[in-house]
């Protein structure tokens, strides 16, 4: 080691970064890209005050009925994985979407998009999963669509998904009706499905058996607005975790929200791989939960209701709206402290040590 | 997780609080040497429950962070080229480079993978022998003892298409450098326990008698952050500077010697640049000559990259304790994660991405909608 004192002054660290003239994989993560892409890109391009509000699904009249309209589109791989399959995932992605307005799924369209040389057996048995879901939600699988692409241009099956359901009578659910006091309960566990995927995707064991918690949701909602149909907000806290739900509700909303780290069930198999690979769990992706903004005056037996049912039995209450803070979400630590809970930016990346 | 559960849990805390609050009777600078303790200090808010009196000054280790802007464009254009599969980390995919990043460069078509395992790019080179697969093997002496094993079995299978782009950096020698930088305020030194589980604690205990700072080895769990603390701060009252083991279940001694020797036979010491601090001799590891033929830069004619630097950030400041990450004129508005100046506010680990993700409420220095926040910029 030289005795050179190293002269600090001038010191830099540097690159300046610009904007991405190309789709990276974060535009679809679910966080800070992706909201990017839909704000600047797509709703300019469309126009139009439904798509403005930029729901998990469209509210919309139609004939004096209002319906709730989704769409989702599903990429995942592998097409099976521990606890469900591509085909549990396009009936209840979809499925829940419309949940979140409160609206039960009625009926669901569906187009696949296969790759050349795709075995017709997994594309059966991806179909049958397909059914098994629809069945299992109560909805009907109406109309439909396929296309092939040329090997290579795809990952064996693609799906999309679209739905529509009836919103019931005095169902409003939307992040703007969301104001200080309101209470934020999630339903069960968090970050399952995200590490299952992993767990299989990558090759990783994580020494216990994690399984996707991919699940239609429309019941459970069904019970919940059972107790008050004033709900303010529903999200399934799908890409980007129960942080982008908890961001997108807070910036949509304009107030604060705080919630408590020690309240927010991670399950201890999802703790540790995230510890392992270097993942926050609230940033890891769900495909069988929800997040509820309530008014205090009814949590109470919003919670009972959720818990009684088998898809909330470990609902949780996580934390408030506030004044303070407006559009922040903070997270009072298990230890005392306080820390800001941002919106993702694109999809997490495993760290290096 | 049992062992999450056990070094996080909060009576436990409280009590060493309270011991920490009761010893301290003056003021103490320490700087936890690991991006992994910052990221820990910052998520948890340690910081904020610690006296007053204990400031913690967050140091260069992370791995991404000190990465010098020119190891970067060289993985840039070597993951351009057609015939390359590139692999590498999660978190260096993000990181930029001149003008561009990884993900970028996989925008464009290049084959760039990630990967969890130096093994798994090895394994990728046999599965595919018509083209050529590099590693990215940059990191402390935690990573580099894989990496070493990695090149080692692929000489040993006569593997031809596999290569390494080594940037590889030893903390010791960034220690001493910091002791030695006339602006240095630090008093005493959280080590980064996972370095020391490999290296052992050799080196140590001349650079905490030369420069009369106490080091205290210390782990990544909130717990063993503020046993570190608690350790370090009582040496500092008593006016003692010796080296402590408070990661004793994970760190021996000896270091871990089938790791020790596996560095000695792959890789030798050299001078490296550290990204945002200039090259500190002695600091880094480079293949050594038996095997030279593994070796990215020269495989792909890439030696020639070099790159300036722009002086708009900061970081290197930050890197070396000088500068807190909101005391940047930068931080929150030019740079941010979105849109970073530098590798500190890019890596998961880096102190200003840390200060930025969960601090910004107490700082009040940016704006608090996320999406509508200034890095939010149009992609039309």
């Amino acid at each position: 080691m030289s005795d050179t004192a190293l002269d600090i002054t001038g010191w830099t660290c540097p690159a300046p970064l610009r904007d991405r003239p190309r789709v990276v994989m974060g535009h679809g993560g679910g966080g800070a890209l992706s909201a990017e892409l839909v704000q600047h890109l797509f709703a300019p391009a469309f126009g139009g005050d439904v798509l403005a509000q930029l729901g998990d699904s469209a509210a919309v009249s139609l004939g004096g009925v209002r319906l709730a309209f989704s769409t989702d589109s599903y990429v995942v791989r592998p097409l099976f994985f521990p606890g469900g399959s591509i085909g549990d995932l396009a009936v209840n992605g979809t499925v829940n979407d419309l949940a979140m307005s409160g609206a039960r799924a009625a009926y669901l369209s569906c187009g696949f998009i296969l790759e050349e040389g795709a075995l017709m057996s997994v594309v059966a048995r991806v179909a049958e999963a397909m059914g098994r879901a629809a069945r299992a939600a109560g909805v009907e699988v109406a109309t439909g669509d396929t296309k092939v692409v040329e090997t290579g241009h795809g990952d064996g099956v693609y799906i999309n998904t679209s739905g529509i359901g009836l919103i019931p009578d005095g169902v409003d659910l939307r992040p703007q009706r969301v104001v200080p006091g309101d209470v934020v309960i999630v339903s069960g566990e968090v970050g399952l499905h995200g590490v299952a995927i992993m767990s299989v995707r990558e090759g990783l064991e994580f020494g216990v058996d994690i399984e996707s918690d991919c699940a239609a949701l429309g019941g459970l909602v069904q019970s919940m607005l059972a107790v008050t149909p004033d709900l303010h907000v529903l999200r399934d806290p799908t890409r980007g975790g129960l942080a982008a739900s908890l961001n997108e509700i807070a910036a949509a909303s304009g107030t604060g929200v705080v919630i408590h780290e020690g309240r927010v069930p991670v399950p201890a198999a999802v703790a540790n791989a995230c510890a392992i690979l270097g993942l926050d769990p609230f940033y890891v992706a769900n495909e069988g939960k929800l997040v509820a903004f309530v008014p205090r005056e009814h949590a109470d037996a919003v919670l009972d209701a959720m818990r009684a049912h088998p898809l909330g039995r470990h609902a949780a209450v996580i934390g408030e709206a506030v004044d303070a803070h407006p559009g922040l979400v903070v997270a009072r630590t298990a230890l005392g402290g306080t820390r800001v809970v941002d919106l993702p930016i694109g999809e997490q990346l495993p760290r290096i040590c | 997780m049992k062992y999450i559960d056990e070094f996080q849990d909060p009576a436990l805390a409280r009590r060493l609080l309270d011991d920490i609050h009761a010893t301290v009777t003056r003021p103490w600078a320490l700087m936890e040497v690991c991006g992994g303790q910052t990221h820990t200090i910052i998520r948890h808010g340690i910081d904020q429950l610690l006296p007053d009196q204990v400031e913690l000054i967050h140091g260069p280790g992370c791995p991404v962070c000190v990465t010098p802007l020119e190891v970067i464009d060289k993985a840039l254009e070597i993951a351009s080229r057609p015939d390359v599969i590139f692999c590498s980390f999660g978190d260096m995919l993000r990181v930029p480079g001149t003008g561009r990043d990884l993900f970028q460069v996989r925008s464009e078509g290049g084959d760039v993978r990630v990967v969890y395992s130096p093994l798994d790019a090895l394994r990728i080179a046999q599965e595919n022998p018509q083209r050529q697969v590099v590693f990215f093997g940059i990191g402390f002496e935690t990573t580099a003892p894989p990496n070493a094993m990695t090149v080692y079995q692929a000489k040993k299978l006569g593997i031809r298409n596999f290569s390494l782009l080594v940037s590889h950096v030893r903390v010791p020698p960034a220690i001493e450098a910091i002791m030695q930088s006339p602006s240095c305020r630090v008093q005493g030194f959280l080590a980064a326990g996972h370095v020391c589980s490999v290296m052992g604690m050799g080196e140590y205990p001349e650079l905490a008698a030369r420069h009369r700072v106490p080091i205290v080895v210390t782990g990544f769990e909130p717990l063993d952050i503020l046993e570190g603390v608690r350790r370090a701060v009582r040496q500092l009252e008593r006016g003692e500077h010796t080296v402590d083991n408070a990661y004793a279940r994970a760190v021996r001694p000896e270091g871990n010697p089938a790791a020790l020797a596996m560095l000695e036979d792959v890789f030798e010491v050299t001078d490296r640049a550290w990204r945002g601090i200039g090259v500190i001799p002695d600091s880094g590891w480079r293949l050594s000559p038996r095997y030279r033929d593994f070796d990215a830069e020269h495989r792909f004619s890439v030696t020639g990259i070099n790159t300036v630097e722009p002086a708009e950030c900061r970081s290197g400041e930050v890197l070396q304790g000088l500068l807190k990450p909101h005391e940047c004129e930068a931080f929150g508005t030019l740079c941010t994660p979105r849109s970073p100046l530098g590798a500190t506010m890019v890596s998961s680990e880096g102190a200003c991405a840390a200060y930025y993700l969960y601090r910004r409420l107490d700082l009040g220095t940016v704006p608090a909608a996320p999406t509508t926040a200034p890095e939010a910029s149009p992609v039309v």
